[in-house]
């Protein structure tokens, strides 16, 4: 039961609860917005779109701030004395903020407060009627969103109050969502010249909502008779319906081609270390996987390390999880590997080794639960370019994030010292030596640079997928795909082979289906190995032979 | 002289070491030991571990009540490590050597079925705590998880006459579990007057993570001007980027709500919440659940893993029915002897988290109340709808044309889990 607020009308509603609503206007306390709220408070769950509408019906400047607050989840009321509150997050527990008069009542522990519950129903009204008392915002981008939460509904309030907004909005954007508001209702008028008046106004529009209500013209009813009356009207409709459909066919393909770079874009971060350590050094390393995992789990740790500064995380995650990964991977090589150079299958057994070990101690240390890693808030949410094409951001980010290293990567072998001596052990190690390179120690070098590579794939991954003890494993095969399509040893062989195995991943995947897709690929993979041994680029001259 | 020192010696060493090995016998007869077959490494280890916290918290506070038959209870945890031949492996070892009384164990259902022939060969109990596709009833086996009539269907039948979902995605990982449920779902759809092309159905890896296209595919499909909704068999870890990708192509719990049957809230502790905001999620159980029995059972929790932050879930809840029945069975009978205890837990009563009563019905499966939630940004479930009564375990869905006349029923004079009420007859397969 929840406490009674207003002493004699709480007893009110919840005797009249029973029998019927508004006989007890005369008791109640005079002011029309407290009696609303405290409604909101005692109404089940099943009740609340008509407290709501109840809330909304009064004039008050009070009211669009607690449907916001309801919407977001901020409405709470307090236990023991059943004030409704809107409550922010402090330290150690909420601060809160009493709603009738807005007098800060200071922080208290979660414990002392309720939310007030909404569902998915009751969010779809709060947005519409919000949209109606944000009609008038200041901001345009949630005039946006009160348009196209009341284009959900069109009523012949909410066409009133958009015609009336029309006249007076100056931003294009929203104008422009307004006008296709009035035009989708204008599509049931009874007058013919108007209905087509309105399907050439929505000619080209990508809306989604406007296909389908074009389209519904087009359809016959269950008798054979079209829905649409007049065949003026519905020559005019299947032709705005193709120049939409056309349109749209366009913008679908560049979607995929996007989803494949993306997809592109993960393998070769994942894979380009792996380019380094096998294709470069020759080393079968199995462990390349959990190296990654290490990085994505740097990242959750220097998340944890400074919250607050969710925004910058990952700038200050990117060199950490490089060093991390790096370290952690010369200590494989001085370890381990060093002692099995040339003996291939000794090595894929240890390395393996070092990856059940690796996985193991994350689970000790982390508990085998994935960790949450938070995605700041610009990575989160899409790019909108039209209405039919978005481009996810924090996949936008990461396909930028693996040129970016690939460049760098680049660059590194190509003007540092450090990458001209790895480029001369790899090419040929007994000259090298003799030329005075410290092959070692330029060996440890080189497997530290693929590894730290891996870990800031990790720290890509953790924005993409679960950080857990198995996070590397999920990668380590297609990794190894990439470097052998690619050609083992070159690094543009990994970044065209990514991209490419990507895209041609995406283009399989809506005919075939996510599990079809990855076998098909597989086994072009082998088709393609068969025809072309060394892989997309393989290494020319003398040091291929060696 | 010193030869017979050393005899001396000799024979005072074997009477010591029988005395120790007798003693050691003795005190082994003092307990009855209860094996805990859950993995704790591997992939299955993030939800199986806490599964085997659970029952040493059940069998602890046994302990502290007396025991049980006059004898404390002895758990035996074993690791079959997420590999499903050593799940048979590891129940042979825990039945022959170890002698347990009782398994609580699996989570997978190829889990399952690769323990199924050991415990009947060897006439063993295994009590299985995780919402599965059903199609099946041993006389070894006690189902304490959910079957689809008491999970999916009445899911179904929220977005159906709740949200006026007309529009059906039926999202899978690609193994056992989704592709029966599916399978049951559609024919339920159909059998409602859902039309094919209004239904689309997807299968995808296990640990998929790249959902671009497939969300891309699902928002294509909801924009067709009716009501969609996503009914999700996704397995546990995928969930994390699918919700991700929702959020990021801008889909809402308002424009199509997922309903998923594999997400709880030990899964949405690895994830940030908000996007997830009005998604929902069909169980028999919620953490949020506001009982006196729920309250006391998540305090319990918390002071025996020492940490406040950890959460409760649906197949926690199984357990402790599941180990409840178990224990009253056990007192009934007297005995743990298995054909005894399969005998008198049938019909046995022990309360459930959610304020009811759970019961054993006599086809190995419970009783219990389904209820809906959506996700709150705090990781939680509100419960927005719950069935008015209990809904009973179904083995064979009554949805599927094969298994349409099959029941079970290990009770006289039937005592058979795959009997065709057509033909009369108990068909020899038994799983």
């Amino acid at each position: 039961m929840r406490p009674l607020i207003f002493g004699m009308n709480g007893w009110c509603i919840a005797v009249l609860s029973m029998m019927m609503l508004g006989l007890c206007d005369a008791a109640e306390s005079g002011d029309p917005f407290a009696d609303a709220l405290a409604r909101l408070n005692e109404a089940p769950l099943n009740e609340m779109g008509e407290a709501v509408d109840r809330l909304a019906g009064i004039k008050d400047a009070r009211v669009a701030p607690v449907l916001r607050a309801l919407l977001d989840g901020r409405l709470y009321y307090r236990k023991d004395d059943g004030a409704i509150v809107f409550g922010d997050p402090a330290e150690d527990g909420l601060a809160i903020v009493n709603v009738l008069d807005g007098d800060a009542l200071g922080i208290v522990a979660k414990f002392d407060l309720k939310k007030i519950g909404v569902n998915n129903a009751l969010r779809a009204t709060l947005r519409e009627t919000l949209g109606r008392l944000e009609l008038t915002a200041g901001d345009p981008a949630q005039r946006l969103k009160a348009v196209e939460a009341m284009s959900k509904s069109l009523d012949e309030e909410n066409l009133e109050l958009l015609h009336a907004r029309l006249n007076t909005e100056t931003d294009a954007k929203v104008s422009e969502a307004i006008a296709t508001a009035l035009a989708l209702a204008d599509l049931a008028n009874e007058d013919k010249a108007a209905r087509i008046r309105a399907i050439r106004a929505l000619r080209g529009n990508l809306n989604p909502d406007v296909l389908n209500r074009l389209n519904r013209l087009l359809e016959k009813d269950d008798d054979g008779q079209y829905l649409e009356p007049d065949s003026d009207v519905r020559n005019s409709a299947q032709v705005a319906v193709k120049s939409i459909e056309s349109r749209l066919a366009l913008y679908r393909a560049a979607e995929t081609v996007f989803f494949g770079l993306s997809l592109g874009a993960v393998l070769v971060l994942a894979s380009i270390g792996l380019a380094i350590t096998f294709g470069v050094m020759g080393v079968i390393n199995m462990a390349h996987g959990e190296l990654m995992m290490l990085g994505a789990y740097t990242t959750y740790v220097v998340q944890q390390l400074m919250p607050g500064h969710l925004e910058i995380s990952l700038f200050v995650a990117v060199p950490a999880a490089f060093l991390l990964s790096a370290l952690v991977g010369i200590a494989i090589e001085r370890g381990i590997i060093r002692f099995l150079y040339g003996r291939p299958l000794e090595t894929l057994l240890a390395t393996f080794g070092v990856s059940l070990f690796l996985q193991q101690l994350v689970r000790t240390i982390f508990s085998p639960l994935n960790r949450s890693v938070a995605t700041p808030a610009w990575m989160s949410g899409s790019l909108e370019i039209n209405g039919a094409l978005a481009l996810t951001l924090n996949r936008f980010y990461i396909l930028v994030f693996c040129l970016l290293v690939f460049a760098a990567l680049l660059q590194v072998l190509k003007r540092s010292r450090i990458g001209l001596e790895v480029r001369a052990v790899a090419q040929n190690r007994a000259m090298a030596k003799a030329m005075g390179i410290p092959t070692e120690r330029v060996d440890a070098l080189t497997f530290g640079l693929g590894s730290g590579i891996a870990g800031i794939a990790g720290v890509a991954l953790s924005q993409l997928t679960n950080v857990g003890p198995n996070l590397g494993q999920s990668y380590i095969v297609d990794s190894f795909m990439v470097v052998v399509f690619g050609g083992v040893g070159n690094l543009w062989g990994t970044l065209i082979g990514g991209f490419s195995l990507g895209i041609a991943n995406k283009l399989l995947e809506p005919y075939a289906g996510a599990v079809l897709a990855k076998i098909l690929m597989l086994v072009l993979i082998i088709l393609f190995i068969q025809k072309r041994p060394r892989g997309l680029f393989p290494q020319k001259g003398r040091a291929a032979e060696a | 002289m010193a030869d017979y020192a050393k005899t001396f010696r000799q024979i005072g060493l074997a009477l010591s070491a029988a005395m120790l090995l007798f003693g050691a016998e003795a005190r082994a007869d003092d307990t009855i030991k209860v094996g805990i077959l859950h993995s704790l490494s591997g992939t299955m280890a993030i939800s199986e571990t806490t599964l085997k916290d659970t029952m040493l918290m059940l069998i602890d506070e046994q302990n502290k009540k007396g025991g049980l038959l006059g004898k404390k209870l002895e758990p035996v945890v074993v690791d079959p490590a997420s590999n499903w031949p050593l799940f048979a492996e590891k129940t042979r070892e825990l039945l022959t050597k170890d002698k347990v009384a009782a398994i609580f164990g699996c989570w997978t259902s190829v889990s399952r079925k690769s323990v199924l022939p050991v415990v009947e060969e060897l006439n063993g109990l295994l009590f299985y705590p995780v919402q599965y596709e059903g199609e099946e009833s041993s006389k070894n086996v006690f189902y304490t998880g959910a079957a689809p009539n008491q999970q999916a269907i009445p899911a179904v039948d929220y977005l159906m006459n709740e949200l006026k979902v007309k529009r059906w995605v039926l999202a899978g990982t690609d193994y056992v579990y989704p592709r029966t449920t599916n399978k049951i779902l559609e024919a339920y759809l159909k059998s409602k007057g859902v039309k094919e092309k209004d239904i689309m159905i997807n299968y995808t890896p296990f640990g998929h993570s790249d959902w671009q296209s497939i969300v891309a595919d699902i928002k294509k499909f909801g924009s067709a001007g009716k009501k969609t909704a996503v009914v999700s068999t996704i397995n546990g870890d995928a969930n994390v980027p699918f919700y991700k990708e929702l959020g990021n192509q801008g889909i809402s719990a308002e424009a199509i709500p997922v309903v998923a049957f594999s997400v709880g809230e030990e899964e949405l502790s690895g994830i940030d919440t908000k996007p997830l905001v009005g998604h929902l999620a069909a169980w028999n159980y919620f953490m949020s659940v506001d009982t006196p029995e729920n309250a006391a059972f998540i305090t319990k929790w918390h002071q025996f893993i020492k940490n406040r932050k950890r959460v409760t879930n649906d197949p926690m809840e199984a357990h402790y029915i599941g180990f409840n029945m178990w224990v009253k069975a056990v007192e009934k009978a007297g005995t743990t002897d298995t054909d005894a205890v399969t005998k008198a837990i049938i019909g046995i009563e022990a309360p459930n988290l959610t304020g009811g009563v759970a019961k054993m019905l006599p086809n190995h499966h419970i009783a219990k109340p389904v209820l809906i939630g959506e996700i709150q940004d705090d990781g939680q479930f509100q419960t927005v709808w719950q069935t008015k009564s209990l809904v009973e375990g179904d083995a064979w869905s009554d949805f599927l044309p094969e298994s349409k006349s099959i029941v079970a029923q290990w009770t006289a004079p039937i005592n058979c889990g795959n009997y065709n009420t057509k033909t009369k007859k108990c068909s020899g397969q038994k799983y």
